[in-house]
């Protein structure tokens, strides 16, 4: 076989193959009916872009995403799917220089709007990074609770004890730490560690959950069981995934987001709806490129 | 037998390598070697001069045998110790900003005058705080050299917490923000304590610098011969103290001199061997 027949032959085949191998991974779970209910609360992005200093990061996105539902932004690196994300909660004006124009609507409220405070729109949305970031300085105990701690009005221990039990259950990390919640919460595995960033983030009690690529520090026994995780989640939160990795997209989100980045590096939405329809059968051409691996 | 090709470049590069490495460690040898001869110095001629008495007496008049510095000791503990309560505020509150809340050229000026203050030579510190707060407010007084030393202390203390304060990963602050925590309660709650260790270490070693300290005490404390708990009157201090004793022309004195560098070189010792039992302990926690 000559170079140039395997490349258009070999290519056909391997996008078969990979198109059979995430519909495998692709579940029905009933989407159409979940987006009906009122799950938590919805996010309607208008018109939005940002900005790092003068190098624009994001164009013009607008973007409806729905509760109750877990939503994947995938796209290859410096598609700008973290800065959109981070758009969510005000976090990416934290960057020095960064900026952001357009509206994003939370639950009929703009949080960009002049009177709206970061802060309090940050005790709404919980946020998960890519690298799991416990603070080294308090104990496991200690960080479930921090935020309400710093944040909320003092409650009596026993409360505290509720909190940490329920959220630490709800990321499944109870059982294996439930004899150490006063050691410090860096002596965990990183797998052990994000959840428990996980179960620091649900304390807070927000509706909207994000979580930029939180497995991408993480060993496949541990992905595995964040994204098992996102499942028992998304039935009380509204779920917003950033991933890298398609299998982790196709596997965990009903509803799937493709950025690419134009010739200016500036990110855009390509196209985004249900998780299934994203992968087996993209409208746009850019998406089926990517998916099928030719592209980033 | 084989020769090898490349046998004289492979010798040459041996003996570049051996005579590069005896190079530097006579250097580095002879920099340990200047300390020795120093320390190895001050104790031979002040060990001799070392009593109970040298710590609980104040200086006699020339003439009569035995005296202490203990005033010295006295008025460098009570100056450093309201020069620290001064600068430390101010060294970490600089830092904070410069690190947690500067934005644009500002922050950018604070910091480069923070490295300006650090750089100005002590004695002008001292020409400073006696033309402003000794001819104007208090006369020679321990307040006069407590400010003189705090402003020593203060851009050390701005730098060392700066550095510090660069080591928090950015990651840490985010966690916090994202929990909707306002930015003044991330900096107080979980920055600091993260460093805890390293800003002690910081004020540590600034009160280090600053106990040595004899050209900037000279025209603001005074120095004195006698106890005094006042901070409104001239006081002592062991650099002082030293400095008196050494320009004598007696030998008593002199011999006094090297006995109370003895006692200033132990104190900065036991800061620095402070300094370091903090930074390893910090170190091991955070493993």
């Amino acid at each position: 076989m000559s170079p140039n027949e395997g490349q258009a032959t070999g290519a056909e085949a391997s996008d078969g193959r990979m198109m059979r191998s995430l519909s495998d991974v692709i579940q029905d779970r009933g989407l159409e009916q979940r987006v009906e209910q009122d799950l938590g609360k919805g996010i309607q992005i208008r018109g939005l872009s940002a900005f790092y200093g003068t190098h624009q990061a994001l164009e013009g996105i607008d973007f409806d995403i729905n509760p109750g539902v877990v939503t994947a932004i995938i796209g290859p690196s410096g598609c700008g799917k973290s800065t959109m994300i981070r758009c969510l909660n005000r976090m990416h004006e934290v960057i020095r220089g960064a900026s952001v124009t357009g509206s994003v609507l939370v639950d009929g409220q703009d949080i960009y709007a002049p009177d709206a405070n970061p802060t309090r729109v940050r005790r709404n949305i919980g946020m998960v990074f890519q690298k799991p970031n416990p603070f080294p300085t308090r104990s496991i105990y200690e960080n479930v609770i921090t935020g309400l701690r710093l944040n909320m009005r003092r409650k009596a221990k026993h409360e505290y004890d509720e909190v940490v039990e329920k959220s630490l259950r709800a990321v499944a990390l109870w059982d294996e730490v439930k004899d150490k919640l006063h050691d410090s919460g860096t002596a965990l595995s990183g797998g052990q560690q994000q959840r428990l960033c996980i179960a620091r983030a649900i304390a807070i009690e927000p509706e909207i959950l994000l979580l930029d690529e939180p497995a991408s520090a993480l060993d496949p026994t541990a992905t595995m069981k964040i994204e098992d995780l996102l499942f028992e989640l998304k039935t009380r939160y509204t779920i917003v995934l950033v991933t890298h990795n398609m299998q982790q997209a196709a596997r965990a989100s009903d509803i799937t987001a493709f950025f690419l980045a134009d010739e200016r590096h500036i990110g855009h939405l390509v196209e985004s709806g249900p998780t299934r329809q994203i992968f087996m059968t993209p409208s746009d051409k850019r998406t089926e490129d990517y998916i099928s691996g030719r592209l980033g | 037998m084989r020769k090898d090709p490349e046998g004289g470049k492979f010798l040459r590069r041996r003996a570049v390598g051996a005579a590069s490495l005896a190079i530097t460690a006579i250097l580095a040898f002879a920099s340990v070697a200047i300390l020795f001869v120093i320390v190895g110095h001050v104790v031979v001629n002040g060990i001799g001069s070392l009593n109970a008495d040298f710590f609980t007496q104040i200086p006699k008049p020339y003439g009569e045998s035995g005296g202490g510095i203990a005033q010295a000791i006295m008025g460098t503990v009570m100056m450093l110790l309201l020069a620290a309560l001064i600068a430390i505020p101010f060294g970490v509150g600089t830092a904070i900003y410069i690190v947690e809340f500067g934005r644009g050229r500002f922050a950018e000026l604070v910091r480069f005058a923070v490295e300006l203050l650090a750089e100005l030579p002590s004695i002008v510190v001292g020409v400073f705080v006696w033309a402003l707060v000794v001819r104007n407010l208090t006369g020679y007084s321990g307040i006069a050299g407590s400010l003189a030393l705090a402003i020593i202390m203060i851009p050390i203390i701005a730098r060392g917490v700066e550095e510090i304060l660069k080591l928090v990963p950015d990651s840490l602050r985010e966690a916090a923000l994202a929990l909707g925590t306002p930015k003044w309660k991330v900096v107080v709650f979980i920055v600091i304590p993260t460093v805890l260790p390293g800003i002690l270490t910081g004020i540590m070693l600034s009160v280090a610098r600053a106990a040595g300290e004899t050209a900037p005490l000279l025209l603001t404390a005074l120095g004195n011969s006698f106890f005094n708990f006042d901070l409104r009157k001239p006081m002592a201090a062991m650099p002082l103290q030293i400095y008196t004793y050494a320009v004598s022309p007696y030998d008593d004195w002199h011999a006094k001199a090297w006995a109370s560098t003895l006692v200033l070189i132990g104190l900065v010792g036991i800061l620095s061997g402070a300094v370091k039992f903090f930074t390893r302990r910090w170190k091991h926690e955070s493993q």
